[in-house]
């Protein structure tokens, strides 16, 4: 029975993410008036990706050639050891915050050394840019999730969303703040509208995108793949520790469908959050961001003094 | 018995390596090669020899101490190895062994330059003076070692000494370390007037009848006067410069275990030989590490000498190791002594972490600037494809040093954040904020340390070269390699084997007499370490396994989707102009954002030069300068303040020096019979 | 910001309906079609890097009101993006000046195979107004191969589009030729 239960983790945060993606940005192009692409649209560029071929630069070294797999593996195993639609895997070792934070940490290290490794003097801001928020949210991103953990007595995820589904309304309060913390981390790692535009061609303004301009076929293919894992991993993780109502607690197969459908619910109502949000506030200037990243670090001990 | 003899022995034997080792270095200095081959053979050998003693002490148990009387009073060449003195000498002679290995060719190239001879004679004396130091079980005999060390690092600091800066740096090594020794006598007269005896056994017997002002008296003491060698800010302002100027294998010691000696000394006086510790002293080297943390990787992020960046790093490390120490302090006095274990355990397994990468950071930088001739990072650029092995393992101690999982540094970050967060949930009101502070700027430091390392990395190795120095650039030598691939190697294997490695730690910890009979609070398996009432636990072999596993599973996907493409070798694309060296992104560059977001702090200067063709047009610009730089907030607002006063004092003093002989022998019977009335009375 | 929000739910459609986006081609329904051939050629996504070898600006105009409201090229599967290693499909506009000559051929060699290179307005299929002038290279084929062409002094949106479909219909004979 729990070897299908497995195989669904395993395989669910690879398998939805770009639909994730295709959804936010069909709404964004509903509020924009426009049809906008289907919603199975990533899948199609993904796959045309890797049927091309590719252009490496002659300055590239095995670094910028072996970043995207790494890439791509962290954001593998961290959607394999999140909670996603199941607490029953509270037993799992890789589920523990700091490794999830520090994988994530992992990834964007060799982004932002894949970015320096051509010499282009885009991808040298990208990775500078991308290091700089990244260092700034590392705290607030720790910080907004110790607040659930601390609660619960566990840093395992799976335990936080098992314990948080049972907590009365007002030790629901603090999370309220750990949230809005919770939140602006979310953004700030994604790449999403304060911080970042994900559809950019200004390199003036790119962070991420900057970064991957060098990449081409295969290995841009993986390389956007994984921010849409990233993308789903976050909006997962917003969902079941902030939310976790719904998630099948048994390991009885027929729990699974249910609990799937009513995660779905959960990722859609937060892509349908943050497509709205993209297309309501403007991208800050890179010197406002700081200020909104202490805030969310602010917040979160705020919140943690609330609940200890 | 017969384990103590023998490993007392061998504990002889090393030095006595080691000393042979100085002496013979020194008597063949007239030929540099076997100069070089006598100095560093015997401090292989010594290591070796240290290694076996330490690792005998370690699993065996066999302690020993051993002591020589002198006709000196006071004085006494009093040994004592405990299993705490054996973890610091299994480090030092790790990081020896690895580090003279790498000398046998890095000193090459200072043939016919500099005295072989007297590098092989300092440095095989500054081991032999670092192991004695945490060896030595007499205060008097203790500081006498201490200085040693000290002298033994400060030559070698001014080794190069043809150029002006290191005699400088030299110069502020000594004096600061001078001023650290003069606290750390003060801290062992105080004792001595409480219990009456330099002997470390006998002070810990007897100063629990003393009163407490003495201990916190002593424990300031002891702070600034070990925490000058170990280089917590604000005493840190040394270390920037004296770590950069010795030999690289030389900074790789000095930065790796010979600041450790501060900690040692630390743990052995306030967790073994001064009473039950009150909660303000844990609260107090947890602050302390939290702003050396902090403070450190953001100067370290400003830097673009890669020795410097280095040696900043060295102090946000040792402020991540007084975390791990402070908390356990605090846990201890507030009598949670399985938490206190937990911390300890956590400081020393980062103690053991940093040593290790920090010393394969040092010896990477070395073999970088042995072939570029320089220590600027805006001149290099490019070398991964110069020189791929010496890339590969810099790579793997950046990675440590950036706490990413699966190597090492991860690991003991995560002991780490465990200790303050249990503090976090354990303590009352004004101590857990302490200790969110703390475990905040961990968070932070965390990600800035990887910021900072992706630029040092990136800068150094990626990209196109930017000097033409670059492109004489060839792979180090075979002894410089292995020196650096055994480290890189231990990076990944202390990694994966945490878990048997924390319990050999704990084994440490808990030869303690403080720590005796308690039960950590946390458990370590091969596969596993986890906190006991089930908060975390972590697999270190499962993080591995899985990245391994899954990147193989994505390559062979991948390649089996899109098998039938090519891939071509094409120019980089930066919108079909030409790329230049000065397009790529620099050192300064990379880090100006952070800098500018924390100007509060860091007060970055800039000042803007500009010359005219012509004064009055003032149109056309003939050149203009951008002169960036970083205040020394502690020169300016802390010692350049001290330093005026001293002068201030001097010049008033100076007037009853009139140069008279007669007015010098008045003074002196004047003080003779201040004398004899204050012993009369 | 409800008030906006509801606004946007409340105004009619404006997106140009594939059924209305005839062609002088003959052809009634260029969307739909167009999207069924990228289906086939391009597995159902286009990436257009535009390059602009000195136009006058009038033929980016139109390119990028491909991309509003009324035209929302996006719903075919076609984007532009932001670097040439990402494109399938170079546009080039304006008739090649002699300063952007080596910067043409440099994004040419950019681009990652399998590519399609389309000179977009007259400008850059012959050099148009500009053509003989010292300057001017008189069109792309003489810099880099051209695939296709889209005439028009500028071509307007619609035309462009037109183009698009014409042009995925000819690999797609092309590639069954081949077969």
């Amino acid at each position: 029975m729990s070897i299908i239960i497995w195989t669904i983790q395993l395989a669910l945060v690879p398998a939805v993410s770009p639909l994730c993606i295709g959804v936010v940005r069909k709404i964004k192009a509903r509020f924009q008036n426009r049809v906008g692409a289907g919603i199975f649209q990533p899948y199609r560029d993904l796959w045309k990706l890797f049927h091309k071929d590719e252009v490496i630069s002659e300055d590239a070294s095995w670094i910028f050639k072996c970043a995207p797999y790494l890439i791509f593996s962290t954001t593998v195993i961290i959607g394999a050891s999140i909670p996603l639609f199941t607490t029953i895997f509270s037993i799992n070792v890789l589920g523990d915050l700091l490794v999830v934070i520090y994988l994530i940490a992992l990834g964007t290290f060799f982004l932002a050394l894949a970015g320096m490794d051509v010499g282009s003097a885009f991808g040298g801001f990208g990775s500078s840019r991308e290091m700089t928020v990244a260092a700034l949210t590392e705290g607030g991103l720790m910080f907004s999730i110790l607040v659930p953990a601390f609660s619960a007595h566990s840093t395992n995820l799976f335990a936080i969303s098992g314990a948080v589904a049972s907590f009365s309304f007002f030790a629901f309060a603090p999370m309220i703040l750990a949230l809005a913390a919770f939140i602006i981390a979310m953004l700030a790692e994604t790449g999403r509208f304060p911080f970042d535009n994900p559809a950019t061609h200004l390199e003036l303004t790119m962070i991420h995108e900057a970064m991957v301009l060098e990449y081409s076929g295969k290995r841009l293919a993986l390389i956007e793949w994984a921010a849409a894992n990233k993308f789903f991993i976050f909006l997962a993780l917003g969902a079941n520790l902030f939310f976790p109502w719904g998630m099948s607690s048994s390991e009885r197969l027929g729990d699974v469908p249910l609990a799937l459908i009513l995660f779905f619910a959960k990722i859609l109502a937060f892509s349908v959050f943050v497509a709205v949000l993209e297309s309501t506030i403007v991208k800050f200037r890179f010197f406002r961001l700081p200020d909104l990243l202490f805030t969310s670090f602010i917040l979160s001990i705020i919140a943690m003094s609330l609940t200890i | 018995m017969f384990n103590t003899l023998i490993s007392s022995n061998i504990f002889f034997l090393s030095l006595l390596l080691w000393i042979a080792g100085a002496v013979g270095a020194l008597v063949l200095s007239k030929n540099d090669r076997l100069a070089n081959w006598w100095g560093n053979s015997f401090a292989i050998l010594g290591s070796c020899v240290g290694l076996l003693f330490s690792l005998s002490v370690l699993i065996i148990g066999s302690t020993f101490s051993f002591n020589i009387d002198s006709t000196l009073p006071l004085l006494s060449l009093s040994f004592s190895v405990d299993k705490l003195s054996a973890f610091f000498i299994f480090l030092i002679s790790l990081i020896a062994l690895l580090a003279s290995i790498y000398a046998l060719g890095y000193v090459k190239h200072y043939y016919k330059k500099y005295n072989i001879g007297a590098l092989g004679f300092f440095y095989n004396i500054f081991l032999a003076g670092m192991v004695m130091v945490v060896s030595a079980h007499n205060a008097l005999f203790f500081l006498i070692v201490w200085e040693i060390m000290s002298l033994a690092s400060y030559f070698l600091v001014i080794y190069e000494n043809k150029e002006k800066e290191n005699v400088q740096a030299g110069s502020l090594y000594f004096i600061m370390t001078h001023v650290g020794t003069a606290f750390i006598t003060l801290a062992f007269l105080l004792l001595y007037r409480s219990t009456g005896s330099l002997d470390f056994g006998v002070i810990k017997e007897t100063i629990g009848n003393s009163s407490p002002l003495i201990a916190d008296t002593v424990f300031i003491l002891a702070l600034i006067g070990f925490g000058t060698k170990a280089g917590i800010i604000p005493f840190h302002i040394w270390l920037p410069n004296a770590h950069p100027a010795a030999p690289s294998h030389v900074s790789a010691l000095m930065s790796g275990v010979m600041i450790k000696t501060g900690i040692y000394m630390f743990i052995r006086m306030f967790m073994d030989m001064l009473p039950d510790a009150p909660l303000w002293w844990g609260v107090v080297i947890l602050i302390l590490g939290a702003i050396s943390s902090l403070f450190g990787v953001l100067y370290a992020l400003t830097e673009h000498d890669i020795k410097r960046l280095l040696a900043y790093h060295s102090i946000e490390n040792i402020g991540i190791i007084l975390l791990g120490l402070g908390s356990s302090l605090v846990f201890w006095s507030l009598d949670m002594k399985p938490l206190a274990v937990l911390s300890l355990v956590a400081a020393l397994f980062h103690t053991l972490n940093h040593a290790i990468f920090k010393a394969l950071l040092f010896l990477g930088a070395g073999s970088v600037i042995s072939q570029t001739h320089t220590r600027n990072m805006e001149e290099y650029g490019g070398l991964i494809k110069y020189m791929p092995q010496t890339a590969l393992f810099f790579l793997a101690g950046s990675m440590a040093i950036s706490a990413l999982p699966p190597l090492n540094g991860f690991f003991s970050e995560w002991m780490t954040f465990q200790s303050l967060f249990s503090g976090i949930m354990a303590s009352n009101v004004p101590v857990r904020w302490v200790f969110i502070l703390a475990a905040g700027s961990l968070a932070f430091t965390g990600g800035l340390a990887a910021m900072c390392f992706v630029k040092a990395f990136g800068v150094t190795f990626l990209a196109r070269p930017r000097s033409e120095n670059v492109r004489h650039a060839r792979e180090s030598g075979f002894a410089l390699r292995v020196g650096m691939a055994v480290l890189a190697a231990l990076t990944l294997v202390i990694g994966f084997t945490a878990g048997s490695i924390t319990n050999a730690v704990s084994g440490v910890v808990s030869d303690l007499s403080a720590f005796n009979s308690s039960e950590p609070a946390f458990f370590s398996t091969i596969q596993t370490v986890g906190m006991r009432n089930g908060f975390a636990s972590i697999s270190m072999p499962l993080i591995l396994a899985s990245l391994i596993v899954t990147m193989a599973l994505t390559f062979f996907a991948v390649y089996l989707v899109s098998r039938n493409r090519k891939t071509k070798i094409g120019r980089t694309w930066d919108c079909g102009t030409t790329l230049g060296p000065r397009m790529e992104i620099t050192a300064t560059g990379f880090s100006n954002s952070i800098v500018t977001i924390f100007r509060g702090a860091l007060k970055p200067t800039k000042q803007t030069s500009i010359e005219y063709r012509d004064e009055d047009m003032r149109y056309f610009q003939k050149s203009s300068t951008v002169e960036l730089g970083i205040q020394d907030i502690y020169n300016r607002y802390f010692y350049q303040p001290v330093h005026m006063l001293t002068i201030k004092a001097s010049e008033y003093m100076k007037r009853i020096q009139s140069g008279n002989i007669n007015m010098y022998v008045l003074y002196i019977l004047a003080i003779l019979i201040a004398l004899l009335f204050a012993s009369g009375m | 910001m409800f008030r906006l929000y509801y606004k946007i739910i409340s105004t009619p459609k404006t997106v140009i309906d594939v059924q209305s986006l005839g062609c002088d081609t003959g052809i009634d329904i260029v969307g739909k079609k167009l999207e069924a051939r990228l289906q086939r050629s391009f597995r159902g996504s286009l990436a257009i890097r535009a390059v602009d070898a000195g136009s006058t600006n009038a033929c980016e105009q139109e390119l990028t009101a491909l991309g509003n409201a009324y035209y929302d090229i996006e719903r075919f599967g076609i984007h532009f993006v932001a670097s040439p290693r990402h494109a399938d499909m170079l546009m080039v506009t304006g008739p090649v000046t002699r300063n952007m000559k080596e910067a043409l051929v440099r994004t040419y060699e950019a681009v990652p195979d399998p590519k399609i290179v389309v000179a977009v307005g007259d400008d850059a299929i012959d050099g148009g107004i500009f053509k003989g002038s010292y300057g001017v290279l008189d069109g792309v084929h003489n810099v880099i191969p051209v695939d296709y062409q889209i005439p028009g002094d500028p071509p307007s949106p619609r035309i462009i589009l037109c183009g698009l479909l014409q042009i995925l219909e000819m690999l797609d004979s092309r590639s069954k030729a081949a077969q």
